[in-house]
């Protein structure tokens, strides 16, 4: 069957990346639990055309350090050779026009001298910089005259003793992590040092330093690559999708570390909901979502100015301490009615507590419609960490399922495929109640709603499967049953994700938010 | 290393200010290399600044210079605070050559006092930095961890 070939490859190509992604994942506080991906590398083959692309699947290129390397220097060699200056002298100018290698040879080729001056590099060529003993020296910096001293300047020709220059440099890259804009000691002097003149200089230890220091700007300088934010991973990621784009496409990307995140805002794999919501959504549920549990708990409101009212004991007769309005906490009907029943009230029926119920509920409405979807939300996001802890005792189990019935490594990677479709189904749905929050209803969100069931109800049914005791997993008419459940919840995602995405990039979700953050413009389908 | 480094500079300063500073500048005490007192005033006759005195604390870290010192104005009876849009009432100063992206290991205690006294000669404006009073009452950090925000270069 095919799908069973789909997950034995996606087995042996995930496998090593587990067993590091479950020792970060809980610890971190903006942590929503999951990356791995069952499909992660389906999406790869998708980028290079094997497939037929998903309306949610974005291009982009993973880059590991020696690539990022590469690109720089090749970008170093071009301007080197084209404009005749040294390579160093390249690399700064490079990194003064942010890599804009088209823009820097414009601007070079009208202006040298104003664009080597506002890049950092002095005009005055005195051959490349060296150390020198200078008669009569005297260090501005410790005030050392010794003769003999050695010294050092850039082209600007402020000298100092290299024992300072040492220290300066050591202090700006180990202190400050500074590197591409590591200026002359000199007062107002702008001229910035280059890495042949650093490495003459300093220790090979804190050259490693500078240059990986350096490394690092050119991926920061560039809008369209971003570092890979999993721990310890050293890729980084091309994706050419800009920031005023992130109201009609959730750009995610897959590192080849397994780490699935979104390359416009760098969280963790939050599809289908756009940047922006997910940034709402997050404030909200870090500002909100505990007083609002609890005030829906333990308060009601006044029937009459609305203020939230915490009863904290005594009997039923209520006095608002704002507009004194006298009422009975039970039925919420005027007091006045009510006779003597202090401590029971059983006129539920009356019109003035029916009344008064009906403004209650609906001052309710807006708080029960955000717990709603929080209680969701955040339902998903608990038990995307229980079936993982359930699968690491299940791991072990596997183990043991093998011994005991002679199953191979193979024949058990099921369990692990079905884990992971737990993991990133949930992810998926998890955002959906987000997602669901700030829309607004029209007539295609009822197809959401539907397909977003539909996942809901595939993954809790496999999610039940895959918690069966060890014996029972044995059985192959189960195995097969979560092989078909684990295929389908795959498929049902891909379906939510699809219509989600196709509906956003042609703007026909209606928000109850803007979905651009200030400055960059709405597009058509923030409002209507 | 770094602790002689720090202290062979400030000898050779110490040296040089005992015998001569600018006028407006007075050493008030020096009696090691982590701490030295500076009284300053104002020359000219901005009604701001007349005929007040006030003392300035620097403290060297061991790599001083390559680390710009910590400068702050203290008060005493007779040493007020003085009114500046970039004086914080707790003696604070926002000055980007105290930072360490404007400070160049080139500058010494005397060309900051001088800097200090220009700063104050050319300020009309008799108030404190907006949010002073928050900044004052909230702030538990030291002046060099502080991310001043240099915005304006006219005073």
């Amino acid at each position: 069957m095919d799908t069973d070939d789909d997950f034995m490859s996606n087995v042996s190509s995930e496998d090593d990346i587990l067993p590091d992604d479950s020792e970060n994942d809980m610890s971190g506080d903006e942590d929503f639990g999951f990356d791995d991906e069952p499909d992660a590398h389906i999406d790869s083959q998708k980028d290079d055309g094997y497939k037929k692309k998903a309306a949610y699947d974005i291009s982009f290129k993973v880059y590991q350090p020696s690539d990022v390397q590469k690109q720089q220097d090749e970008l170093i060699n071009e301007v080197n050779m084209i404009l005749d200056i040294s390579k160093e002298e390249a690399a700064i100018l490079l990194r003064h026009f942010r890599w804009n290698k088209e823009r820097l040879i414009e601007d070079y080729m009208d202006k040298p001298s104003q664009v080597l001056d506002a890049a950092g590099l002095a005009t005055t060529s005195a051959g490349p910089p060296r150390m020198q003993v200078v008669p009569g020296f005297v260090c501005d910096i410790c005030c050392e005259d010794e003769p003999g001293l050695q010294t050092f300047a850039l082209k600007c020709g402020h000298r100092y003793c290299v024992d300072c220059y040492r220290h300066y440099l050591s202090q700006k890259i180990r202190g400050e992590g500074e590197a591409a804009r590591i200026q002359c000691p000199s007062e107002g002097c702008n001229v910035i040092i280059d890495a042949r003149s650093l490495d003459i200089l300093v220790t090979p230890e804190l050259t490693a330093r500078y240059h990986e220091l350096l490394h690092r700007t050119y991926v920061e300088d560039k809008e369209t690559l971003k570092w890979c934010p999993a721990p310890d991973c050293e890729n980084a990621i091309e994706c050419a999708v800009k920031k005023k784009d992130l109201d009609k496409v959730v750009p995610t990307v897959s590192c080849l570390c397994g780490h699935r995140f979104c390359f416009g805002c760098i969280l963790n794999d939050h599809q289908p909901a756009p940047c922006e919501l997910v940034k709402k959504w997050l404030k909200k549920c870090a500002d909100d979502s505990e007083t609002a549990n609890w005030i829906s708990a333990n308060t009601k409101e006044c029937p009459k100015c609305n203020s939230t009212i915490e009863k904290n004991g005594g009997c039923n007769h209520m006095t608002c301490r704002k507009c004194k309005h006298e009422f009975c906490w039970m039925c919420m009907g005027l007091w006045s009615e009510h006779g003597t029943s202090w401590y029971n009230c059983n006129r539920f029926e009356e019109k003035s507590g029916t009344e008064a119920r009906d403004a209650q509920a609906k001052s309710r409405v807006s708080l029960e419609r955000y717990l709603h979807y929080y209680n969701r939300y955040a339902n998903h996001e608990q038990s995307a960490r229980l079936d993982k802890d359930i699968y690491h005792k299940t791991e072990k189990k596997m183990v043991q399922l093998q011994k005991e019935s002679g199953m191979s490594w193979i024949e058990v990677q099921y369990l692990n495929s079905a884990s992971q479709a737990l993991q990133t189904c949930r992810q998926t749905l998890m955002w959906t109640y987000a997602f669901a929050f700030y829309l607004a209803r029209n007539n295609l969100t009822e197809i959401f709603e539907d397909n977003q069931k539909d996942l809901e109800m595939a993954v809790e049914a496999l999610s039940e499967m895959f918690e069966k005791p060890i014996a029972e997993l044995a059985d192959s008419k189960l195995k097969v049953e979560i092989m078909d459940k684990t295929s389908y919840c795959n498929k049902r995602r891909v379906i939510l994700l699809d219509d989600t995405a196709q509906n956003l990039a042609e703007g026909r979700w209606t928000f109850n938010t803007e979905l651009l953050g200030s400055g960059a413009n709405g597009g058509p389908s923030t409002r209507r | 290393m770094s602790v002689p480094f720090a202290a062979k500079r400030l000898g050779k300063e110490l040296n040089k200010i005992s015998s001569s500073l600018p006028p407006g500048i007075e050493l008030v005490s020096a009696d090691n290399f982590e701490e030295w007192l500076l009284d300053i005033k104002v020359l000219d006759n901005n009604p701001l600044y007349q005929n007040q005195t006030y003392r300035l604390k620097f403290r060297f870290s061991p790599s001083y210079p390559i680390e710009p010192p910590e400068v702050v104005f203290i008060q005493l009876p007779d040493r007020p605070i003085p009114i500046h849009p970039h004086i914080y009432s707790n003696g604070i100063i926002c000055l980007d050559l105290l930072g360490q992206q404007g400070w160049s290991p080139v500058q010494n205690v005397e060309s900051v006092c001088m800097s200090l006294q220009s700063m104050l000669t050319g300020n009309s404006k008799n108030e404190r930095p907006p949010g002073d009073e928050e900044f004052v009452r909230a702030n538990t950090m030291r002046p060099k961890d502080i991310q001043f925000y240099y915005h304006d270069n006219d005073v």
